[in-house]
């Protein structure tokens, strides 16, 4: 089985910004694997080491983000492929699902896995966009996955309880953070990952930049919600906390 | 404008938050559409003339029983090419995502998501959107010739008025990949207890309780308050808590007096469903979880020492 995993490198949680000329994220800091992407790569590798095959980890960012992606080789994906390109500045989800499918459509992968969510922008709906674009079937919010004959079955979570999707391969899969615990790297995976081979693509290679559909017109910071209090190493955290509610008139 | 509103439903009824999309629509001016996509539905379009609605389009077909999204991707993109819609109207949900996203590809439309709110000035159509944790909020616009909007759950109230709706039979014709994905089996969550929703004092539970077992922590805390017992979508996935008590994303939207999150780092998932808590106390050992950027009082700290020894000083001076 041939998976393709599409993740993303997000800048460091407590580095988030807007640049003020651009409204776009200000990405020049460090850039780390998004948070929930860890989970979409386990289940890769756990549906490889159960099915063999090759797991792929397919990405849209600036350059540096390969380092990142040097994590999910670490853990033992076999090569990832990189598109980046000036041309994708501040792209969209449009623009974005338009990359991704075009550097999936060059690797014809069974299997095609996302994470429930990017850490960033808190977007949830990429994979239906890709999905569209490869017209491919896709299941969302999905804690189980179960190979059957020709295809798969995904257990998904809703507002309204559980249901059992089935899709025949090839497919799109959105997996939540439930679904597994990722394992850390070895030092083995971790030396290893150096020599796997790790692709980088420009627009001319996914069939051109494609166009986003929306604009930033203006950021503004809204009146911060009064700073909560902080208690940290006090001898008795508990009393404090009666305390608190004792003031605030909630007991 | 001439907008359509997609009308989620579950088990007979029109959702509040779909609802509250279409009441929006009607304040913005235009002409404004609903649209009912599933099998044996019509019954539900009548309802949508009072929200707003001056017409409800009815896609009614068995092979749309099932509520997976790309089968409605085939009918709102046709309805929009050939009703000539500029702007799509959607309520956030688990299915309402997906639909929006692969409308979004089929018609080259731009997408915004998570919006608070929308106006439109001087004919362009601009969206709010709160981002990076709520900090900043971003205003945002459309460069397509159809625009989509997705809303935050629970963005408006749903108004019901005295106006009546024109219903329309809306053509069904499927692609081929829309109806690869086969649902085989649904169960609903059955719900028990005390309404959350009701709930003046509410205990979660998250992962960094560590096991099943020591969600009787929560419940203790949750019994010494008055309150209901709550989880987040990781405990409940690894079954610790039953689904009826999971609160985010795709659980309950909450809004008690008090909030207190036990072992719950607080992603957005989670937020957008008690975010409307009136205080929010958080117990957590990683000074780092997002919860404390909103939480009113943070406690870092082991919770397995704090919660049972809060519980017993709580039960002191009630019983004092």
């Amino acid at each position: 089985m041939k998976i393709a995993v599409c993740v993303k490198a997000v800048p460091d949680a407590f580095g988030r910004r807007i640049d003020p000329a651009t409204f776009r994220l200000d990405r020049t800091g460090d850039l780390s694997l998004s948070e929930y992407d860890a989970h979409p790569v386990e289940e890769a590798l756990r549906l490889r080491e159960s099915n063999g095959g090759e797991v792929i980890v397919v990405s849209l960012g600036p350059e540096r983000a390969a380092d990142a992606l040097r994590k999910t080789l670490a853990m033992g994906a076999d090569r990832s492929v990189l598109v980046s390109d000036g041309a994708f500045a501040g792209a969209d989800l449009l623009a974005t699902a338009h990359a991704l499918a075009g550097a999936l459509r060059r690797e014809t992968a069974d299997l095609i896995l996302f994470g429930q969510q990017s850490a960033d922008g808190d977007g949830a709906c990429l994979w239906a966009a890709v999905a569209e674009s490869l017209r491919l079937p896709v299941i969302s919010q999905v804690s189980e996955i179960t190979v059957v004959d020709g295809g798969l079955v995904g257990r998904r979570q809703t507002e309204f309880g559980y249901e059992r999707i089935r899709v025949p391969l090839p497919a799109v899969v959105a997996v939540s953070d439930a679904i597994n615990e990722p394992r850390y790297p070895s030092l083995k995976g971790i030396m290893g990952a150096k020599a796997k081979p790790q692709e980088v693509i420009g627009a001319d290679d996914v069939g051109g930049e494609g166009a986003s559909g929306t604009s930033v017109l203006s950021v503004s910071t809204p009146p911060a919600r009064a700073r909560g209090r902080r208690i940290e190493g006090t001898s008795d955290p508990a009393q404090d906390i009666v305390d608190y509610l004792v003031k605030e008139r909630l007991l | 404008m001439k907008a359509l509103v997609y009308l989620e439903h579950h088990e007979g009824d029109v959702l509040e938050a779909s609802l509250g999309v279409l009441s929006k629509a009607a304040t913005l001016g235009g002409d404004v559409a609903g649209v009912v996509v599933g099998s044996g539905v019509r019954a539900l379009a009548d309802g949508a003339g009072s929200f707003g609605a001056s017409s409800v389009f009815v896609a009614d077909d068995e092979r749309l029983a099932s509520p997976l999204p790309q089968p409605r991707v085939d009918v709102l993109a046709r309805l929009v090419r050939h009703e000539g819609f500029d702007t799509v109207l959607i309520a956030q949900s688990v299915l309402g995502s997906d639909i929006a996203a692969g409308l979004a590809v089929r018609l080259g439309a731009g997408i915004n998501w998570d919006l608070t709110d929308i106006a439109e000035e001087d004919n362009a159509l601009h969206g709010t959107r709160p981002a990076l944790t709520d900090s900043i909020s971003v205003a945002v616009g459309w460069t397509s010739d159809v625009r989509i909007a997705v809303f935050r759950s629970g963005a408006f109230d749903a108004t019901p008025g005295d106006g009546t709706a024109e219903v329309w039979d809306a053509t069904v014709e499927l692609e081929e990949h829309s109806v690869l994905a086969e649902l085989v089996e649904a169960t609903r969550a059955e719900s028990s207890g005390p309404s959350l929703e009701a709930a003046a004092v509410i205990v979660a539970g998250g992962r960094g309780l560590g096991s099943a077992e020591r969600f009787d922590l929560v419940e203790g805390l949750a019994e010494v308050l008055g309150g209901a017992v709550a989880a987040t979508r990781a405990v409940v996935d690894t079954g610790w808590w039953p689904y009826s008590g999971q609160v985010g994303q795709t659980g309950k939207t909450v809004a008690p007096r008090l909030y207190v999150a036990v072992g719950i780092s607080g992603a957005i998932q989670h937020k957008v469903g008690m975010q409307r808590s009136g205080t929010i106390v958080a117990i957590n050992n990683d000074p780092r979880a997002p919860i404390f950027d909103y939480a009113d009082l943070s406690v870092i700290g082991d919770l397995h020492d704090i919660v049972p020894r809060l519980t017993v000083l709580l039960r002191d001076r009630r019983g004092s």
